[in-house]
């Protein structure tokens, strides 16, 4: 039998499977032969498989026992210590999660401190872009024009009307088309007036934001602006308005000396 | 060779991968190694005795398979898989038995 087994692969199972039948080996024809190689290949392929899956849910078996069986065989004892175990376990565990909970109430928390910072320091830079003059402003207040036909206001007097303005609770204005800002110079003679190098020519227009009616009344007292202006052979006439806009922007000047103190 | 081979591959990759039993698995696997064992305990003792016929085995190795999980999962629907569980364990347990004592007479002569 064993010399039969010689064309197929020795050893296979399969070969054993013929022999009983027994030593008829060379009865069987060449073309039943290799189909019954084909067979055998077939079979031992099979058992192969078969095997290898035996193979790998023993294993997974043998582990997932190791895993959840463990506790069925244990005794009672035992059972108890390990319940003692798993109790302990999970108070502690119960501790980290508060913890851990509080930490992120805390991260949270700085985290909205973060945000009310930005959007403070965002308001911030936006009033600071209004007073100085790099961001466009709207709101209620007037218009005031300042008609000057006999050519008699002068520098001081513009100064004037802007510090009256000012004084009066004007936030941020613009004059014919140039903003006013902190550092904003008026220069030249009657007639030929500038306001930071930029010449403007009567009638004056100064769009201002701020309290319409109290700013109106300030420019309307006695030695006020209306009055110098008057005087001067000008005139003044005031639109109060509920919503302008001063949309004149001003470079902004970075300082060259001065840096911000941080305060030790 | 081939069993031996593939049986070594199987429990390598089971140990490699190391899978979870899906839940609806979990009763029916034991039973189905045990089978399967059996299967192969069986298998070994016929071709020590010389009567291995490849069909046979694979045939059997799969319907063993299959009956056990069956018996197991129609003892679950009546309510008594725990004990039709055992029953089919005893059983096999038996068998595998009697096919180690006949394997053993043939390797030891004893």
């Amino acid at each position: 039998m064993t010399g039969a087994a010689g064309p197929a692969e020795a050893g296979e199972p399969a070969d054993v499977d013929g022999a009983p039948p027994g030593g008829g080996e060379g009865v069987v024809a060449p073309q039943g032969r290799s189909a019954r190689r084909r067979r055998d290949l077939v079979a031992a392929g099979l058992i192969g498989v078969l095997t290898l899956l035996l193979g790998f849910a023993l294993a997974v078996q043998v582990r997932n026992a190791d895993e959840a069986q463990v506790l069925a065989g244990a005794r009672e004892e035992d059972l108890v210590r390990i319940l003692d175990e798993l109790t302990s376990r999970e108070d502690r565990l119960r501790a980290q999660i508060a913890e851990q909970r509080s930490a992120l109430e805390e991260l949270s928390g700085s985290g909205s401190r973060t945000g009310k910072a930005l959007q403070e320091a965002r308001r911030r830079a936006e009033t600071l872009g209004i007073l100085n003059g790099t961001l466009p402003a709207e709101g209620a207040g007037l218009t005031l024009t300042v008609r000057d036909p006999s050519a008699g206001v002068r520098v001081r007097d513009l100064l004037d009307v802007v510090q009256e303005l000012r004084a009066a609770g004007a936030e941020t204005m613009q004059v014919d088309g140039v903003r006013i800002g902190l550092s904003t110079a008026v220069t030249g003679s009657a007639g030929d007036l500038r306001v930071d190098g930029t010449a403007i020519t009567a009638p004056y227009e100064f769009v201002v934001i701020g309290d319409p009616q109290g700013i109106e009344t300030a420019m309307n007292i006695p030695g006020g602006v209306v009055q110098t202006i008057g005087s001067r052979g000008g005139s003044v006439s005031i639109t109060q308005s509920p919503l302008l806009v001063v949309d004149a922007l001003r470079p902004l000047d970075r300082p060259q000396y001065a840096s911000p103190d941080d305060g030790d | 060779m081939i069993p031996i081979l593939g049986l070594a591959a199987g429990i390598l990759l089971g140990l490699v991968f190391d899978p979870t039993v899906p839940l609806w698995l979990q009763p029916y696997l034991p039973i189905a190694v045990v089978a399967a064992l059996d299967a192969v305990f069986g298998g070994f003792r016929a071709r020590l005795d010389g009567i291995f016929d490849a069909k046979v085995f694979v045939i059997s190795f799969v319907s063993n398979v299959v009956v056990a999980a069956l018996i197991v999962f129609l003892g679950d629907q009546l309510g008594v898989g725990a004990q039709l569980s055992t029953a089919v364990v005893v059983v096999l347990g038996i068998r595998i038995f009697g096919n180690a004592a006949a394997i053993r007479r043939h390797v030891f002569r004893a």
